[in-house]
């Protein structure tokens, strides 16, 4: 099994004549936090939707501890575990019922996703909620019902697709501590792509994209360094600047 | 690799399709348990039907012997079949917006990233949704029992693998439709262009004969028309009998719409590949 969780080898993607994603290369280390930064529109949800294949890559490459996405689809998806962007669990559903539910279509077996459920309901202090239907839940438990989700069936891999949209400064440091937990005890690479740059600490890889093209790729003081920037904040204004709303040189 | 560890795996791999499909059919029937106006809507429509349409244009309409008929039939009679139709109808393009709700939503987007094929899990998709609208329509046929509609008692369970080939081509219709229908604000209009459609330009509620001596054109439309064929298959498996034009069209239809709905969904060729 190869050491990187996730590997992306100069991939792009087009819709129609425009461009979404160009040459876009960079690697997630296993157990590794790794923040995917870029502005609304840079091409974060495009990127997601190839690593998950809801869209075929035609060009480059994706592999997930180095199983080449196009040609082992299954093998690929099963080790990945997926938080979009929208809601994915079923309003009307209670929460057990949404994670048994889960649990079988990655094939474990009643008891397998039962016990699975408790574990991971008890992991994000929601077994009390266990049987109430998710349309009575917080937006930051939603949050937590649709991660707990994503691990049931066990990936080294977890992509996060703007997982705090639209949810309170508690709840989402809740959300950002419970998953850089899952890194530290459970070894688990992630993939947070967000636009809000206070979320990323010193201690994360960084991978900023704007765009479609990447912009800087390594830990938060490399990338500061390489921006000539003294704040991650600097780093990524610079570095997404427009060019044309520069003046001209005198 | 063993031949014995090689057919274990196998053995695994199937396994994790039967639960896959076990969770999608249990999951697509718990919500219709919790969603009762759905339940008490998709009943009531038919039954309006059968109880107050068919009570009016039982005096006007008469229908003459016709096969699988042997008698004279009452109009309730004949357009029970269609009625079962409609509820298959309706059925497989509620289940088309519950999906172009979901993909917006996200938990299509779920169930296309679990390891299974895709096309496995579409069409386990719409085995749910048969499985629940076939329930629909023999709660129907039990109420419809009691306002003379009484076909042989054979025939509710010859009717059954009519009614879920039926169910197979309209859903695999209404997952098509998902696939090519890219925002919520447009089923409506497809929902007009496509159920009343296909259901007046039918044998659902007239026989063609009847409708061939009012307009050629008209009979024509409904000559091809394959919510025709189906109400015909379910018509004779009522009674019964087996009607192998309509039933292969049916089949026909049924293999067509599939195959176009998993190109839709395909990611490396379909119509999701172009949309943001």
């Amino acid at each position: 099994m190869s050491g990187d969780a996730l590997e992306i080898d100069d991939l792009s993607h087009s819709f129609g004549q425009r461009q979404a994603l160009k040459n876009v290369s960079f690697t997630i280390a296993s157990g590794a936090f790794t923040i995917l930064l870029g502005q609304n529109g840079a091409g974060k949800t495009t990127l997601f939707n190839l690593i998950t294949r809801l869209y075929n890559n035609r060009t480059g490459h994706i592999r997930i501890f180095g199983v080449e996405m196009r040609a082992d689809p299954g093998n690929a998806l099963a080790r990945l575990g997926v938080v979009f962007q929208q809601r994915a669990v079923d309003l009307d559903l209670t929460v057990r019922q949404n994670l048994h539910y889960h649990g079988g279509l990655h094939g474990l077996s009643s008891s397998e996703a039962k016990e699975r459920s408790e574990a991971e309901l008890q992991r994000f202090d929601l077994a009390e909620r266990g049987d109430d239907r998710v349309r009575e839940l917080s937006g930051g438990q939603v949050r937590r019902v649709e991660i707990a989700r994503a691990l049931i069936h066990r990936p080294k891999l977890l992509l996060l697709d703007e997982p705090t949209v639209g949810l309170d400064i508690g709840s989402r440091q809740t959300i950002l501590d419970h998953v850089r937990r899952l890194c530290d005890e459970d070894g688990i690479g992630v993939l947070w792509a967000t636009h809000l740059i206070d979320e990323a600490s010193d201690a994360d890889s960084i991978v900023i994209l704007h765009q479609g093209e990447i912009k800087a790729v390594g830990a938060a003081h490399t990338v500061c360094k390489e921006a000539g920037a003294q704040t991650l904040r600097d780093a990524f204004t610079t570095l997404t600047k427009d060019p044309a709303a520069e003046p001209a040189p005198a | 690799m063993s031949a014995e560890s090689e057919a274990s795996q196998r053995r695994g791999r199937a396994t994790n399709f039967l639960r896959a499909a076990d969770v999608i059919i249990r999951r697509e029937s718990l919500r219709f348990v919790q969603q009762r106006g759905r339940f008490i809507a998709a009943l009531v429509r038919p039954l309006v039907w059968l109880f107050i349409f068919a009570a009016g244009f039982r005096t006007v309409l008469g229908v003459s012997i016709q096969p699988p008929y042997v008698t004279y039939v009452l109009y309730e009679v004949y357009i029970t079949p269609g009625l079962c139709g409609m509820i298959l109808l309706f059925a497989g393009m509620q289940s088309s917006l519950s999906m172009v709700y979901d993909r917006e939503m996200g938990s299509m987007r779920v169930l296309l990233v679990s390891p299974l094929p895709r096309w496995y899990l579409l069409i386990c998709k719409l085995m749910a949704g048969v499985i629940v609208a076939v329930v629909q329509v023999y709660v129907f046929l039990l109420i419809a029992w009691f306002w003379e509609v009484e076909p042989p008692l054979y025939g509710y369970i010859t009717v059954l693998p009519a009614l879920l080939l039926a169910g197979f081509m309209l859903g695999a219709l209404g997952l098509l439709l998902s696939s090519v229908i890219k925002q919520l604000e447009n089923f409506a209009g497809v929902m007009n262009f496509v159920i009343f459609p296909m259901f007046f330009a039918s044998s659902a509620l007239y026989p063609l004969w009847r409708v061939r001596e009012s307009s050629v054109l008209l009979w024509q439309i409904c000559s091809v028309n394959p919510f025709t064929h189906a109400v015909e298959m379910i018509r004779f498996a009522l009674h019964g009998q087996f009607d192998l034009l309509s039933t292969a069209i049916t089949l026909g239809c049924t293999l067509l719409f599939l195959a176009i709905a998993i190109y839709g969904y395909d990611p490396g060729r379909g119509f999701m590949q172009t949309r943001r």
